[in-house]
């Protein structure tokens, strides 16, 4: 696989405000993160984690401020940033094999006409197996489980070869076990130097298992280390009401928000859930 | 039994249905694949019937009728993308819109001409037997285009159906190959006109698909079985216009619906008896 390893990536923002019509989502973001880095982006429902993983892909224009890699602004034909969608965002009845999303992942190196030849095919190949679903190569992606869909979305991130990797809300949606199994490949990438920016609700796993956090709420209120970013101070000021403060814990209410936002509860599932599929290994 | 196959193909104008049929069957057929899993049917449709104004408007000018039909659905196109960008008003109901406008100034401008309704009827349902030598090599070529674009691209395609984010990060334009989409689906209607009619042009473009969809795992076997069930049902549907003295169009649809049907019901994974199964199973 370490042929597959290609340079960590320094990624920085510098005043970065983005925005969907006339109102910015996010405003003036600056952060830096250092070479190969894992870092978990937290805050309450529309605190603009799309929004900046949007901004980074270029699905979003950067209003003001800049993003460089490697010094340099990002873009490209073979652009080194992936993202892996949330869930609810693909179309699990498209038909399309576990092999044939994969490949996309090799799309942005072809050119309009040509065909994946035999060392895209390898690629696709080493992809599938790092996330242990080579078996279920043939298979559609609605027959999955939820695990096993998002180790195929993991899969053709890899195969684009990133060197920044985006994941917006892996957690959400799969069980303890895919969370487990998601975080373990996290830390062989890790060994791979390939830089990786996690979105998440899940605030205790964001401060237990990632080294860097960045806690927003339309702007960035502080990153760091999750001893240094979770105090009473910054979370009152991210969540608002929605924290309290028990003795020496927090309990943050991020149920029922009230409004259609990003959170768990509308999750569609068209999905079978399948009990009768292979489990991950 | 031969005699009963052939007989209908004594006729040379019957040798240029069955041509046109096929051709119109296999290309609405493989182009619907996209209509069904971009959930463009509603816009086939307002296509469809935007093409009216167009006819209307180049008969009155003495202009090649499909070259209007053609620039109608363009223009018609241009517009659905205009009014619902940016959350001006919302795609369906930009369509709905511009549907219902077309389709009321394409009778209005028909109804200026008295001469003009037995056209309309033709355009409405087609007329599959009237097919001449000329129509018949427009029709091929326009096929021959629109499916040599589909498969030299056909990787572009399918990655921004499925995934238009990916499609965007990997420089793969999304917003010029759903251009490019409608600009293909505004010729595959115009080559349909002809033989199902505008009525009957918009099931063509969804109902092969759709049951192809219910039968197949990828997207290239979507489309071959798509094309297959297209062509079957378009040969079917003239032998049944030629024995049972029936309206060709309509026969062709029927059929293509009485496929889904069973496809409905029966297929091995999506089908209605598979699903109850699985669902007993658990």
């Amino acid at each position: 696989m370490s042929s597959l390893a290609p340079a960590a990536a320094h990624l920085s923002l510098e005043n970065v405000t983005v925005g969907y019509d006339g109102r910015p989502a996010l405003r003036d973001v600056t952060m830096s993160v250092p070479h190969g880095a894992q870092v978990a982006i937290v805050g309450p429902n529309g605190a603009g984690k799309s929004t900046l993983f949007k901004a980074l892909v270029g699905l979003l224009p950067v209003r003001a401020g800049r993003v460089l890699l490697h010094g340099r602004p990002p873009g490209g034909q073979a652009d080194p940033i992936a993202y892996v969608p949330q869930r609810e965002e693909i179309d699990w009845g498209f038909p399309v094999t576990v092999h044939d999303v994969v490949m996309m992942g090799r799309y942005g190196r072809l050119g309009w006409f040509k065909r994946p030849g035999a060392a895209d095919r390898e690629v696709v190949a080493r992809c599938l197996d790092e996330l242990g679903i080579a078996e279920l190569e043939r298979r559609a992606i609605g027959e999955l489980s939820g695990g096993q869909q998002q180790r195929v979305f993991l899969a053709r991130a890899l195969a684009q070869e990133p060197h920044v990797l985006l994941l917006d809300e892996p957690f959400t949606g799969v069980d303890v076990n895919a969370r487990e199994a998601l975080l373990t490949l996290l830390a062989r990438l890790r060994d791979q130097g390939i830089t990786i920016l996690v979105s998440t609700h899940d605030m205790e796993t964001a401060a237990e298992r990632f080294e860097l956090v960045a806690l927003l709420n339309g702007r960035l209120i502080a990153y760091g280390p999750p001893p240094e970013v979770f105090t009473p101070e910054h979370l009152t000021e991210a969540f608002g009401g929605q924290a309290l403060f028990v003795g020496g814990m927090v309990v943050i209410d991020q149920c029922c928000p009230g409004h259609v936002g990003d959170g768990e509860a509308h999750r569609h599932s068209h999905e079978p859930h399948g009990h009768d599929h292979a489990g991950p290994r | 039994m031969i005699a009963w196959l052939t007989d209908p193909f004594a006729f040379e104008f019957m040798q240029r249905a069955l041509m046109a049929s096929l051709i119109v069957g296999v290309l609405c057929s493989v182009i619907g694949t996209f209509v069904v899993l971009r959930a463009m049917a509603f816009l086939g449709d307002a296509l469809a019937h935007a093409i009216l104004p167009g006819v209307a408007v180049a008969y009155l000018l003495g202009a090649n009728l499909l070259l209007g039909a053609l620039v109608a659905a363009v223009l018609v196109a241009v517009g659905i993308g205009l009014f619902s960008r940016r959350g001006g008003v919302k795609e369906d109901t930009a369509i709905g819109i511009l549907f219902a406008a077309a389709l009321a100034l394409g009778v209005l401008l028909m109804s200026t001409v008295r001469s003009y309704a037995t056209d309309l009827t033709h355009i409405l349902f087609g007329n599959v037997l009237g097919v001449s030598a000329g129509d018949l090599w427009l029709t091929g070529v326009l096929a021959v285009i629109v499916l040599t674009v589909l498969i030299l691209f056909f990787k572009e395609f399918q990655l921004a159906s499925f995934d238009p984010v990916l499609a965007h990060m990997l420089g793969k334009r999304p917003e010029t190959l759903r251009f490019a989409m409608l600009i293909l689906l505004a010729l595959t209607i115009v080559v349909g006109l002809q033989t199902v009619g505008v009525v009957l042009v918009a099931a063509m473009l969804v109902t092969p698909a759709a049951t192809a969809y219910l039968l197949t795992r990828r997207l290239a076997a979507m489309m071959v079985v798509s094309a297959v069930i297209g062509a079957f049902s378009s040969v079917a549907g003239l032998y049944a216009s030629y024995y049972l003295d029936v309206a060709s169009g309509a026969a062709v649809v029927l059929i293509a619906t009485a496929a889904f049907l069973l496809a409905y019901v029966f297929a091995p994974r999506r089908g209605l008896v598979a699903r109850r199964a699985l669902r007993r199973a658990v």
